[in-house]
């Protein structure tokens, strides 16, 4: 029996986003809230590995109180315990701030209950792209971290014992990690799911637990959110734009002189 | 941490296979200027096996200093190796800046290393100075997918740490026989404790070297489709460079991730942009709109890309394309 936990975020959608420019705030207003990608493909592998190997999955989050809608969705995945963590304390936690929060949950949920096997991160978030909340919380757990994860080979549970694909630059490294590893999932590591009705059903019923700052989790004030956040944003603006050149339009000009006008641009950047 | 620093400036010398990614000399150069802000100096970390003969290259890019940790374990890049050998320097040589390269290697290697010293980290900086009057780094990133950017600072915590993207700053000149001071530092490193081991490898049949390319031809949603990309291909080939993507092109299935330009994709600055069919979305000019010359082919006048073009058609590139690719044949004599 795997016993699995899933660590995921509530984004907003970044496809859909405007930013009011004179304030260079984002607009929340309209903005729909999803899974993040990447925690979906870790959400879809972790209900695979659940299929194979039986087992129990543990989805967590830290986020405002509408972020129990994601962790509904996960029900979808699913998931068999669903945790909330929020808190007006937790706001505006940059990333060290975030790895102490959810590590501090993840220890106290392994000592009342036990222990995980396999710790399941999304490579990155999409509203914030940077990767480093898998790698932190792996520190504070005191376990190696696989990132950029595309495929698990192997699982052996009686070797304790891990084959994992991972991209690099260069190409795909073959992996043996000893168990409990914390995996961050690229998108090809586990693909979306159609759940049947009735879990689906069940979702819309299921409600998280949920932890506040106040215990029974023992969080250091200090270490929490802006409070524990070592970085401050100084300053925000909208960037400059690169001044407009010349403009052709193909009907007036004719699509010879519009290529001889390319052709001129390359010989003089000496590429042609 | 916390504390007094060395007011020394940090370049982690990403290295693979004995060779040094050209990014960590970027980083010397832009290390340099901002050493001389602070009357600090320039030093490089350089962790591995066997690796003491590329310290020469480390100096000869800028570094005053380096320091080196050489171990067995350290023969190939391993998250866990590599993160507590360079927090363990960092804890005993105090740096002020520790700057990382924003490459899969150094962004996986930033996240550990920064939670072991307890410091603040800003992932995929495009900008780095000195304040003038706080002396602290102001590390500016592109946010939200690029509507705006962010100027960070760690103004408590030490090191400040930033992974930098490549493609940013200029290669500095480099000086041949500059010596400096090599500085080994002992790190006990076990096989149990590390947890990780490569047992095999699978090299990608031909690395796309978008980020190097003189000349991008890049297709965007308006290409339609994997038909449209080969004509890419082909223009992009008589010109010796390199197809680009936007993401929605990507995502379309059309063309890999390797090929993507933009926020979450690469960062480029060839000397000529050709952007085909590419509305020019924040996220991918974010990734582009520092090359030299920007040509961009779109049916929409109302394009973005337009804004940023230093040549811009408005019509049709199933047109312009295969025109400009006989023109250019007719130009090199082939065909």
């Amino acid at each position: 029996m795997l016993n699995l936990l899933v660590s995921v975020k509530q984004v907003p959608d970044t496809t859909n986003i405007r930013i009011n420019l004179e304030t260079g705030t984002l607009i929340r207003e309209g903005v729909p809230a999803i899974i993040n990608p990447y925690d979906v493909s870790a959400l879809a592998l972790a209900c695979r590995l659940k299929r194979t190997y039986g087992g129990r999955i543990t989805v967590i989050t830290m986020g405002p109180p509408q972020a129990r809608l994601a962790l509904k969705e996960a029900v979808e995945y699913f998931a068999d315990r669903i945790i909330l963590l929020t808190d007006r304390k937790f706001a505006g936690a940059d990333t060290l701030a975030t790895s102490y929060t959810l590590a501090q949950a993840i220890k106290y949920l392994e000592k009342m209950d036990k222990p995980f096997d396999l710790f399941l991160f999304g490579k990155q978030a999409i509203d914030g792209d940077t990767a480093q909340v898998g790698p932190g919380v792996a520190a504070r757990l005191n376990i190696p971290v696989v990132t950029y994860t595309i495929k698990i080979e192997d699982l052996d549970l009686e070797k304790r014992r891990i084959i994992v694909h991972r991209k690099t630059e260069k190409g795909i490294e073959i992996l043996s990690a000893r168990l409990p590893v914390l995996l961050t999932c690229e998108k090809e590591a586990g693909h979306p799911i159609l759940s049947p009705f009735s879990t689906i059903l069940e979702a819309q019923k299921t409600e998280p637990e949920v932890f506040s700052a106040d215990g029974p989790i023992p969080y250091e004030p200090q270490h929490l959110g802006l409070k524990g956040s070592p970085t401050r944003v100084h300053r925000v603006y909208t960037p400059e734009l690169k001044k407009q050149g010349k403009i052709l339009y193909l009907e007036e000009v004719g699509v010879e002189n519009a290529v001889e006008e390319i052709v001129k641009i390359l010989k003089e950047k000496g590429v042609l | 941490m916390r504390g007094e620093s060395t007011k020394e400036v940090w370049v982690y010398i990403e290295q693979e296979d004995k060779v040094i990614h050209p990014v960590s000399f970027e980083l010397l150069g832009r290390a340099r200027i901002l050493a001389e802000d602070l009357e600090g100096k320039v030093a490089g970390v350089l962790l591995g096996y066997e690796v003491l003969d590329l310290t020469s290259e480390v100096f000869a890019y800028g570094a005053d200093k380096v320091y080196l940790v050489s171990h067995k374990a350290l023969s190939y890049y391993r998250h866990r190796a590599y993160a507590k050998a360079l927090s363990e320097v960092a804890k005993q040589y105090k740096p002020e800046i520790l700057l990382l390269p924003a490459t899969p290697h150094g962004r996986d290697l930033a996240g550990g290393v920064a939670t072991l010293l307890e410091t603040g980290l800003t992932a995929d900086v495009t900008e780095l100075s000195i304040d003038k009057t706080t002396k602290k780094l102001l590390m500016t990133r592109p946010a939200y997918g690029g509507n705006i950017m962010a100027t960070i600072i760690c103004p408590e915590h030490l090191p400040q740490m930033a992974t930098v993207r490549p493609r940013i700053f200029p290669i500095p000149e480099k000086v041949e026989g500059k010596i400096g001071e090599i500085i080994e530092v002992k790190v006990e490193l076990s096989e149990e404790e590390i947890g990780v081991e490569r047992i095999g490898f699978i090299p990608k049949e031909k690395t796309v070297k978008i980020d190097l390319a003189e000349v991008i031809v890049a297709g965007g949603k308006g290409i339609g489709g994997k038909e449209g990309f080969s004509k890419l291909f082909e223009l992009a080939k008589l010109l010796n460079g390199e197809v680009g993507a936007s993401r929605l092109a990507v995502e379309a299935g059309w063309i890999s991730y390797e090929h993507q330009v933009g926020q979450t994709g690469k960062t480029v600055r060839p000397k000529v942009y050709l952007a085909v069919g590419i509305s020019g979305a924040i996220q991918h000019r974010a990734g582009m709109q520092n090359s030299d010359c920007i040509i961009s082919i779109n049916i929409d006048p109302k394009a973005d890309i337009f804004k940023i073009s230093d040549l811009g058609i408005v019509g049709d590139w199933k047109k312009v394309i295969p025109a400009l690719i006989e023109r250019i044949k007719k130009e090199k004599g082939v065909g």
